[in-house]
């Protein structure tokens, strides 16, 4: 028998670790800064220890702690991916926080509380958990993205994303009050039953009201086609190494959202928010991937790829089948680490007082680090689709689970968006292989790094390797990402 | 119309105008003003529903702690009208349009499909001796134990962002280092210099 506080072993252990970070970063002298990433990496790593031994336990999945906590595979899976993520990141981040001379423990603790706030999100199991899990990861974020305060730019995305986010909350909230109103209950099994309950729900005005609301707020986490505005701008705006965390890890907390709140809660109204979410999808598929071919600034670019990358997500999501969600599933994994590579690239690029920003800081980069340049050719296949790699497969598995739900014509108009995008991850192929190097006016030339630390290096290999690996056995994860699912019955 | 309802009403058009009064005053003191009046009324609604506890702490929190530092804030800082208003007037007529579409649409939706006034949303009538702050405080520390933590480290994370971004050391900013003037040596201090003697100037009488 469990007592009720075992349930939550994992964020708690968290917790406790990040309060000892923050601790230990005060009495530390700069020199000595070292202690506390290492502290915040072995925090991540033995949180990641607990999880597994917390949540494959073979047995059912369990609901406790006041009907507030769920631990099941689903939420152990995406857990261990956002640790394991969020390791590789403060990899990066060492490099890149060093260089750019932020080099503080702030960082470290604030990213903790993001990944705390996720792993809430990912095992709430009550409107109220999650909406706080949520809260917990934004108002992090939004410190990361203002951490350089003397950058206008940064401080611009931050108030951005802030108030922007504050709308999207307040949709949230609104929609969860609504819900509460009609069902009368707080607890996502709870609301479940509630609604099978409900004759002809499918067409329960108040409770398709209530849905817009709730939807609105999940496609703006994931930032999709109408609701993406802030987007670009705080990818652009962000220093390099907090949109690789923003731009790659908050996605699979977004997707324990969208699975929690809409895919259990809310399936007896499915009809109701795939509906949304094909109009939504098509938009962010077609949209990102046409407005990415107009821009110059890689990050920019990489913002409305991930734009067109999420409406695959929510098309897969659509589906509201179990095929359909482990494909989606699948995708948010392969996203996550892909984008996560693809900004390390741009880390190990730059030197200090230097961010690697343009597209042109690409050009020549196989004349100047063939194998960096080779690993991010690797990365940029993945995201436009091409087959040894594993965005073939995820791309594959979200349109064949679209098709067999009998929407071909939304299947036609991805993969020809799909084409269309492969041209600006083309182009930037091109200019790393067949362009000259471009000395940036009175910066004296780019020159990657030679002192790039083993860690960055060891990291953004295995990251391009595993492009690979994974994409020629794709069923490994894919099994993982069935099997969690079908224990959640999903 | 009970008492009840004539009250709820005239503290409902209180609190609609102010609120409608704070986005619209030019000076951000009345704002502010207006916004302490909007919670006031608010305050008084929840009484009404016999929330006193919620009531009370509306005032207490808000207006006796929040708004009297936000009203510092607002007149510590120098804020310029002007620049604030620029694009009120251009935006507006997009603003307002949105605003009374969407309103206008939910008012329909929720219209058509009626909420009905079922059981379920019949106020609860309490006896006297019901104590508010007891059943909310038992409910907060047991029931939602989990969440009422969560709102606690999301307080952590706004106390450790708030630091993050403000404190800095300014490179312009001037202090004194004990250590080093304890250590000042006389060389440092006083200069000696050896020169030939000079026959003292007669004094110019203007």
């Amino acid at each position: 028998m469990m007592s009720p506080f075992d349930y939550a072993m994992p964020e708690i252990f968290l917790l406790a670790a990040v309060c000892v970070v923050l601790l230990l970063d005060i009495f530390l002298t700069r020199d000595l800064r070292e202690v506390t990433y290492l502290a915040a990496q072995a925090s991540l790593l033995a949180t990641a220890g607990v999880v597994y031994t917390h949540a494959f336990t073979g047995n059912e999945r369990l609901v406790g702690l006041g009907r507030h906590y769920v631990i099941d595979e689903l939420g152990g899976v995406l857990k261990i991916s956002i640790l394991l993520l969020t390791m590789v990141v403060f990899v990066y981040a060492r490099k890149f926080l060093r260089d750019q001379s932020m080099w503080r423990g702030e960082f470290f603790v604030l990213s903790l509380t993001a990944v705390l706030g996720m792993m809430i999100m990912i095992s709430g199991y009550n409107l109220l958990v999650l909406y706080l899990g949520l809260e917990l990861l934004a108002l992090s974020m939004y410190a990361l993205v203002a951490m350089r305060r003397d950058d206008g730019r940064a401080t611009e995305a931050a108030m951005k994303y802030f108030v922007l986010g504050a709308i999207a909350s307040g949709l949230l909230l609104y929609g969860l009050s609504m819900l509460y109103g009609l069902t009368g209950e707080l607890s996502i099994r709870q609301i479940h039953e509630y609604l099978l309950g409900v004759p002809d729900s499918g067409a329960n005005l108040p409770l398709l009201f209530t849905l817009v609301f709730l939807v609105a707020a999940v496609a703006f986490k994931f930032g999709a086609m109408p609701f993406h505005m802030w987007l670009p701008d705080v990818y652009h705006g962000a220093p390099t190494i907090v949109t690789l965390f923003l731009g790659s890890v908050p996605k699979i907390a977004a997707f324990a959202l969208l699975m929690r709140l809409l895919a259990e809660g809310m399936a007896p109204l499915a009809s109701g928010w795939s509906q949304l979410f094909l109009v939504l999808g098509l938009l962010s598929v077609a949209g990102g991937n046409l407005v990415a071919i107009a821009q110059t600034s890689f990050k920019r670019m990489l913002a409305y790829s991930t734009i067109a990358h999420m409406g695959f997500i929510l098309l897969g999501a659509m589906t509201a089948t179990h095929a359909g969600y482990s494909a989606a599933m699948f995708y948010v994994l392969v996203y996550a680490l892909t984008a996560a590579g693809a900004f390390g690239v741009l880390v190990v690029m730059g030197r200090e007082g230097f961010e690697a920003d343009s597209l042109d800081d690409l050009k020549g980069l196989n004349e100047r680090n063939p194998w960096l340049a080779f690993i991010m050719l690797l990365l940029l296949f993945s995201m436009a689709g091409i087959p040894p790699t594993v965005g073939f497969y995820a791309k594959l598995a979200v349109i064949k689970a679209v098709v067999d739900a009998n929407l071909v014509w939304a299947a036609v108009i991805m993969v020809v968006m799909s084409v269309a995008g492969a041209y600006y991850y083309l182009r930037a192929i091109k200019m790393m292989y067949f362009d000259k190097p471009e000395p940036a006016p009175g910066s004296g030339g780019i020159s990657v790094n030679a002192e790039t630390g083993l860690d960055c290096q060891i990291v953004i290999s295995l990251n391009g390797v595993l492009m690979l690996v994974l994409g020629v056995f794709p069923g490994l994860l894919m099994g993982v990402c069935s099997m969690a699912l079908q224990a959640s019955s999903l | 119309m009970s008492f009840e309802q004539v009250l709820f009403y005239l503290f409902s058009a209180v609190l609609l105008a102010a609120a409608a009064g704070m986005v619209t005053v030019r000076n951000p003191v009345f704002a502010a003003l207006l916004l302490i009046l909007c919670f006031f009324t608010s305050a008084a609604l929840w009484i009404l529903l016999q929330a006193e506890f919620l009531g009370i702490v509306l005032v207490l929190v808000y207006v006796g702690a929040v708004m009297v530092l936000f009203l510092f804030v607002i007149m510590m800082i120098d804020i310029n009208q002007a620049e604030l208003r620029e694009g009120f007037v251009r935006y507006l007529p997009v603003g307002l349009f949105v605003a009374v579409a969407v309103a206008m649409e939910m008012i329909l939706v929720l219209q058509s499909a009626g909420f009905g006034r079922s059981d379920r949303y019949q106020g609860v009538q309490h006896l006297p001796g019901y104590s508010n702050t007891e059943a909310l405080g038992e409910l907060l520390y047991s029931d939602y134990l989990y969440p009422l933590e969560i709102a606690a480290v999301i307080l952590l994370v706004a106390i450790v962002t708030a630091i993050v971004l403000t404190l800095r050391r300014r490179p312009d900013a001037r202090s004194q280092n004990v250590s080093q003037q304890v250590r000042v040596e006389r060389s440092e201090r006083v200069r000696l210099v050896r020169m030939v003697a000079e026959k003292r100037q007669e004094r110019k009488t203007s």
